[in-house]
């Protein structure tokens, strides 16, 4: 009798942020369509209060069936049988449980069979599903896949393939091969038109592919004969009932077990284009990246929490010389930080959430009409920040999934080192977490743009100039010492890069966490002007930034361009 | 595929959630403190409403809607059973129904049934509020039907009958039963499908007449009165035609003596064989404890 959504109240709390009313409004364009479904909302709060019964459901199907089913799909995990996927009998309850409970086709539009929901409750189902189970998060969490369908397909793809994923059906995303992982550019799976079948045929293999059986796939393919580089490949999409690939082999993973990881081969298997030729890397799964990047935040902050909830009841279970080990000054400290880090991940999660949602609208919109001129500006305005904090999001929430999950079996201490408790799957899951949809070290690579281009400085800026509430003060005042010390940093590694190239990619990850430490501190000091329970994680967490931005201030203000040379010296090293 | 219609009723009550019961869950006069507890779809009515829900798949062309007897709140439990798949219910509910027994509730409940003329009830065994499981197999009696009582799985549907496999203390059983008749469902059957997210955004104005007369003024009473589909049924008493000595506190023979908590010491299931001298020795037994008499 668990419901995910209703005992987070730091997820709902995020459902009630005041730009919902412009959300609303961008998605149901006026409510245009409340005479033509009769599931259609009539006004702001129908739909906010529609938002709400949903996310319940989705709460407790997470709660009384995926949560529960979790222990047995990491067990059991999936298998191939004939060439194909079969999941664990538990993975195969909770995709019941999710069709029945309606749960697809969360943000396409009604046309499509969709909900027509808004990106932030998609996320928020995504974060409860990842709370109940990670692995299974991929699987659901994979329908966005459909989002960059109806971007970028034509309408007659878009008629035949979202109305089956409003209905249930998977899908995956074919990106990797053995020799293209984080450079896709290289991606050589080769597409051929046939002219008598009238059809794209695709042969080759691709790796690592999450989910790779789906029934719907889009797979990035090479269409231009003889090129060798991102310009020679476009996306297609794959139906699974058409055949012609099989699935050679599921990999043995450390963690998240239930999502099925394939190895495909395509033998002569049709498939459709989608958009247009040669964009497939370029522009589609560009767009494709970023959404499950956004994903991925969302899966890491699901797991922020359970890994929150498993401690924080362990430490008040656990007893030691007399007393509940939570009463110890050091389990008390490491779940406070834990507990600031969740929230402060969530907000960010949130705050980006809100950025793609709105111009990803006025994207659509731009279909339907042209734009007003406010409107062309305001959906450039978001889509930089959208552009700048969707790898900060990724980057920041899986990090702490790691430290949190790590944190978890700590406070569980040898018990947490059995397989008898939950955080030891969590500290498994969470593993991949800050790997796939691009490294830690990648999202840096992205997120550096909007250090050099001023767009986190901005957007502090703006932080900055917010009212506060009276308790924040202290707060807000070392956030303003905070940003003077990043801008110092940032000014003196764009001037030493200037000598020395590759100065500013030494220090890149300090100067994006710096930024990324003032912004979720000044998220949660705003939110604990509006709800008084965010007074201490705002405490907490600015102490951990102080903490953090000091020791990253400290490295870069005492580096000697001569830094870039001596960490290259280790590549000279053979063994 | 079956040709006529097949019109279902899932029997349902709104009980006290005494699943997670804390200090105040009882009076200090030893009765249920029903304002302390939350209000649920009984668990059982749950596992009813999914059966119900599944002979509804089976015969393609067939009808489920929801009856219970209860306060104006109990339409709560009627838009849930909305919400998961049924296609609407019936609302008993008046002061006439008020300190109803067993016996009492399933005269009203079977009033309101030879109205309907369903061909199928389906019943949760029992209610969590009561434990008595004698409502179901009661409305069964005084309709004159067939009853299958622990039903557990539909093994096929008929065109004429019904194929039930029901849990015992040992062991399953495979019966077969004429429609119409009544089913009542353990809690061993299928648990319920979840609220469906475009069926909960359809249905969330479905109202009762007294419900919208309540707060006429509201959006939802607006929608609910243009709207067909959002109208929940309620009758009162009088539209039952029910003899009114058999309703409610007049109607209901128990008297409540005390309540005690009592922990089973050994295996709750007694077995007795059908001879007279076992059924004697056993009343004996129940009259000795007081549980009878």
């Amino acid at each position: 009798m668990a419901n995910f959504f209703s005992d987070n109240k730091d997820l709902q709390f995020h459902l009630q942020h005041p730009m919902m009313r412009k959300i609303v409004e961008l998605k149901e364009r006026g409510f245009a369509e409340k005479d033509l479904y009769d599931y259609a909302p009539h006004d702001f709060e129908d739909a906010m209060d529609s938002y709400r019964r949903v996310l319940e459901i989705a709460g407790e199907v997470c709660g009384d069936v995926l949560a529960p089913n979790a222990e047995g799909v990491d067990h059991e995990g999936p298998r191939v049988v004939n060439d194909h996927v079969e999941y664990a009998s538990g993975t195969v309850q909770n995709l019941k449980a999710i069709v029945d409970a309606g749960l697809s086709g969360l943000t396409l539009p009604r046309k499509y069979d969709g909900l027509n929901f808004p990106l932030v409750c998609f996320v928020m189902a995504n974060e409860m599903v990842a709370r109940a189970d990670a692995g299974f998060e991929n699987i659901w969490g994979l329908q966005d896949c459909a989002e960059t369908l109806n971007e970028f397909a034509s309408e007659e793809l878009k008629a035949k393939y979202l109305p089956w994923v409003s209905a249930g059906a998977t899908c995956a995303m074919d990106l990797t091969e053995p020799d293209a992982g984080s450079d896709l550019g290289a991606v050589m799976l080769k597409a051929t038109w046939n002219e008598e079948r009238q059809t794209w045929l695709l042969n080759g293999v691709k790796r690592f592919i999450t989910n790779g059986d789906g029934d719907i796939s889009l797979v990035l393919a090479r269409t231009e004969e003889g090129t060798t580089d991102a310009r020679g490949l476009s996306m297609l999409v794959y139906d699974k009932r058409d055949g012609g690939v099989k699935v050679r082999r599921i990999e043995n993973k450390l963690g998240i077990k239930g999502s099925p990881t394939c190895e495909l081969v395509f033998t002569n298997a049709p498939a459709q284009l989608v958009g247009d030729r040669k964009m497939g890397l370029i522009k589609y799964v560009m767009s494709l990246m970023n959404a499950a990047r956004l994903g991925i935040g969302a899966q890491s902050v699901g797991l922020c929490e359970a890994a929150y909830r498993e401690a924080l009841k362990y430490a008040h279970e656990r007893a030691q010389f007399g007393k509940s080990i939570i009463r110890f000054a050091a389990v008390a400290e490491m779940l406070s930080n834990m507990k600031a880090k969740l929230q402060g991940a969530r907000a960010l999660l949130y705050e980006t959430t809100r950025f793609v949602e709105i111009y990803k609208q006025y994207g659509h919109i731009s279909h339907e009409r042209s734009l007003e001129a406010e409107e062309r500006q305001e959906m450039k305005f978001y889509n930089r920040l959208a552009d700048g904090f969707t790898p900060l999001v990724k980057l920041f929430a899986s990090e702490y999934a790691n430290q949190l999950a790590y944190d978890a079996v700590q406070i569980h201490g040898g018990s947490g080192f059995m397989k008898d408790y939950a955080c030891e799957r969590l500290y498994r899951d969470a593993r991949i977490m800050n790997i796939y949809e691009g490294t830690s070290q990648l999202q840096v690579v992205a997120a550096i743009n909007a250090v050099t281009k001023g767009t986190f400085l901005e957007q502090i800026k703006r932080y900055e100039e917010a009212n506060y509430c009276e308790a924040m003060q202290p707060v807000v005042a070392k956030l303003r010492e905070l940003t003077a010390q990043y801008e110092e940093m940032h000014s003196r590694v764009e001037t030493l890069d200037k000598e020395c190239n590759g100065y500013k990619d030494f220090h890149a990850r300090r100067l994006v966490e710096t930024a990324g430490h003032i912004i979720i501190t000044y998220l949660l000091a705003r939110q604990a002007g509006e709800a008084a329970e965010y007074m201490e994680s705002a405490q907490v967490y600015s102490k951990l930034a102080a903490a953090k931005i000091a020791e990253a201030y400290a490295y870069v203000m005492n580096s000697p361009v001569e830094d870039v040379a001596l960490f290259h010296k280790v590549e000279e090293e053979t063994l | 595929m079956m040709k006529k219609q097949l019109n279902i009723v899932v029997l349902a009550k709104q009980v006290p959630d005494t699943r997670n019961v804390g200090k105040d869950a009882m009076t200090p006069e030893g009765t249920v403190n029903r304002s302390a507890l939350p209000a649920i779809f009984n668990p059982e009515d749950l596992n009813a409403l999914e059966m119900a829900l599944h002979i509804r798949e089976l015969a393609g062309n067939a009808t489920v809607r929801v009856l219970t007897m209860g306060p104006a709140r109990a339409a709560d439990i009627i838009r849930d059973a909305m919400f998961r798949g049924a296609d609407g219910g019936y609302l008993l509910s008046g002061r006439e129904f008020a300190g109803s027994d067993t016996l009492a509730t399933s005269y009203a409940l079977s009033c309101a049934l030879r109205k309907i003329q369903p061909d199928l009830i389906v019943a949760g065994r029992q209610a969590i509020d009561g434990d008595t499981a004698q409502v179901g197999p009661q409305v069964a009696e005084k309709l004159g039907l067939p009853q299958v009582t622990y039903a557990e799985e539909i093994v096929e549907l008929k065109e004429k009958s019904i194929v039930v496999k029901r849990r015992l203390d040992h062991g399953t059983e495979v019966v077969e039963s004429p429609l119409p008749m009544v089913l009542t469902v353990n809690a061993s059957a299928p648990e319920c499908r979840p609220k469906n997210a475009k069926r909960v955004m359809k249905y969330k104005f479905a109202l009762t007449p007294s419900e919208i007369a309540a707060a006429p003024d509201t959006e939802a009473a607006r929608r609910a009165t243009e709207k067909e589909y959002l109208q929940i049924t309620e009758w009162a008493a009088a539209d039952v035609n029910p003899d009114p000595q058999q309703l409610g506190l007049a109607g209901s023979p128990t008297k409540v003596k005390k309540i005690e908590n009592v922990v089973f010491q050994a295996k709750e299931a007694k077995k007795l064989t059908a001879a007279d001298c076992d059924i004697a020795d056993l009343m004996v037994e129940l009259i000795a404890s007081h549980t009878l008499g």
